[in-house]
């Protein structure tokens, strides 16, 4: 069963040093929210894995939390280069980072494999490109009934899984909409889950199209409305797109964006001690 | 007659390029902007499908990201990602994928990944290859929109990120690709196809006022001009001021930032 917990001790109690951890969420669902509380609580090098890292992973790897990134598309979504992602590959700052790349469909049924319990999945892809020759975990594979040459890829098993949902009931039942992702797949392949969500609610509604998460397969939920900014929430929230344009601004330069951190993350973390210091 | 931009004449010729009814597996950015043209001008019917699982969507303005709200909310369905790529793309249900590209080389091979000699210590890091590889490998056609320059169009691309004639004809059928691969490259300077018998990309279409040597000149192999060297007529005024009107929509365009919509008329 989920415990309800607050996301400061559902990070403390999953996310490790050395841990790998799949925050995962297709531009909707982003869980923002967790990924800062993880820059706070300081942990080091981590394996993030992803298939779109994008603004909150730039922010994880610039504050040095990242040793190696998994991922299949690095990008602000839109807009261009992730500064800080650049900033490591191209001059290992403010460490080197170790790449593992993919594509979207290697890194979908490798999520799956590891959903499926599978010690690999298998795909029509990666032939004739660069990546199998630089990637590990790709291998060719012949069909045991055609004798068609396929591919096959290493399931992905994370540590932990962090996704940010719509909403949870009492017990811990998680409940999300909209573009749904890898969000799903990831949880059920991951050790160990933390789902922020932006209510509790008595019980839920079912709701056309919604994925369930039943609680015996989530290990904490966190109530953090506008967990996923500046990614949204279908039906809470929209997605804050000026917000994605001015990272690429904020982000390029080492200087102006340890000061937005220390203002938008670190900053937030005292602020948040003395309020509850105060109660 | 309006006048234009070599960019309005590129994502115009793309829009065109696009049949009424197709099902067509967009990228963010210049093909979501042609395609999104296609389905307000001639193309009412054309099906979008993005990679955030959102099949039928129907924007009214062209978003900013594959998973903008708007894409979820006017799709006629949303699937996942894995049920995206493995049920949807990979079984080469879908008719044309619309692909961009960092450095395109003359079988029409796509990097998106590193610029540079070495992998391991790039000059420049690309976002990767998203569903770029599976999109070239298993839609029935791709085409591919770019802007032409030297660095651009190099003989031979730095890193494979998704494959096009490989090495030449017959590479595909080699490699198992099922999809037909690049039949159509639209730039900011002319229209290219592959050569049949060799797979290499040549020139088939100009634009009016480009002159064949200034694309030749902007290649980065000995571009070969097809015997059918045809002109494209100019974005037509209803074109354009459809194409200027749903860029006007656009996050971060300066219409959302409150300047005035773009004068239509000369």
């Amino acid at each position: 069963m989920a415990e309800i917990v607050t996301l400061a001790e559902a990070i403390s109690a999953t996310v490790h040093d050395g841990d790998m951890v799949a925050m995962e969420g297709f531009t909707h669902l982003i869980p923002h929210a967790a990924g800062h509380e993880v820059i706070r609580q300081q942990v080091r090098d981590l394996t993030l894995v992803r298939m779109t890292p994008d603004i909150i992973y730039d922010q994880l790897i610039g504050a040095g939390c990242a040793r190696k990134l998994v991922f299949s598309w690095a990008g602000n979504p839109g807009v261009g280069s992730l500064h800080r992602f650049r900033d490591a590959v191209e001059h290992s700052w403010p460490r080197p980072l170790e790449l593992e790349e993919h594509s979207h469909a290697g890194m979908a049924n490798r999520f799956a494999a590891g959903a499926a319990g599978l010690p690999f999945a298998i795909l029509r892809g990666y032939r004739g490109t660069s990546l199998a020759e630089n990637t590990s975990g790709v291998s060719d594979i012949v069909c045991p009934f055609t004798g068609e040459t396929l591919t096959a890829v290493r399931a992905l098993r994370p540590d932990v899984a962090v996704i940010h949902a719509q909403r949870a009931d009492r017990q811990g039942n998680v409940q999300y909409w909209g573009i749904t992702g890898v969000q799903k797949e990831a949880v059920l392949a991951a050790s160990r889950s933390v789902v922020t969500v932006e209510e509790i609610v008595e019980s839920l509604e079912p709701r056309p199209g919604a994925i369930v998460l039943p609680s015996w397969t989530v290990s904490y939920v966190a109530a953090v409305p506008g967990g996923a900014h500046p990614s949204y929430a279908l039906g809470y929230s929209a997605r804050d797109n000026d917000f994605y344009l001015a990272w690429d601004e904020i982000s390029r330069d080492r200087e102006r964006f340890a000061a937005w951190l220390d203002e938008h993350v670190y900053e937030k973390a005292v602020a948040g001690r003395r309020s509850a210091a105060a109660c | 007659m309006l006048s234009y931009t070599a960019d309005e004449m590129m994502t115009v010729a793309a829009a065109r390029s696009l049949r009424n009814g197709m099902t067509c597996f967009v990228g963010i950015g210049r093909p979501s902007e042609a395609a999104n043209l296609a389905r307000v001008t001639h193309a009412p019917d054309l099906v979008l499908i993005y990679e955030s699982g959102t099949i039928g969507a129907k924007p009214s303005q062209v978003p900013l990201s594959i998973g903008d709200g708007i894409l979820a909310e006017t799709a006629d369905s949303v699937v996942s990602v894995p049920e995206i790529f493995n049920y949807w793309l990979q079984p080469g249900r879908i008719d044309v994928g619309f692909l961009g590209a960092a450095q395109l080389d003359k079988f029409g091979n796509i990097n998106t990944t590193v610029i540079g000699p070495s992998y391991a210590e790039p000059s420049v890091r690309l976002p990767g290859a998203g569903g770029a590889p599976e999109i070239a490998a298993a839609c029935k056609e791709v085409i591919v929109i770019v802007r032409q320059s030297r660095r651009t169009f190099a003989e031979k691309v730095d890193f494979v990120t998704s494959v096009g004639f490989g090495d030449g004809a017959g590479s595909r059928q080699r490699l198992g690709l099922t999809g037909g691969g690049p039949q159509l490259v639209i730039t900011d300077l002319g229209l290219l196809r592959p050569d049949p018998e060799s797979g290499e990309l040549v020139l088939v279409g100009s634009y009016p006022g480009i002159k064949v040597p200034e694309v030749q000149e902007k290649t980065g192999w000995d571009l070969v001009v097809s015997p059918d060297l045809a002109e494209v007529p100019p974005p037509t005024k209803a074109e354009l001021i459809a194409l200027r009107e749903l860029l006007s929509t656009a996050p971060g365009s300066a219409r959302q930032n409150g300047a005035p919509p773009p004068k239509s008329s000369r």
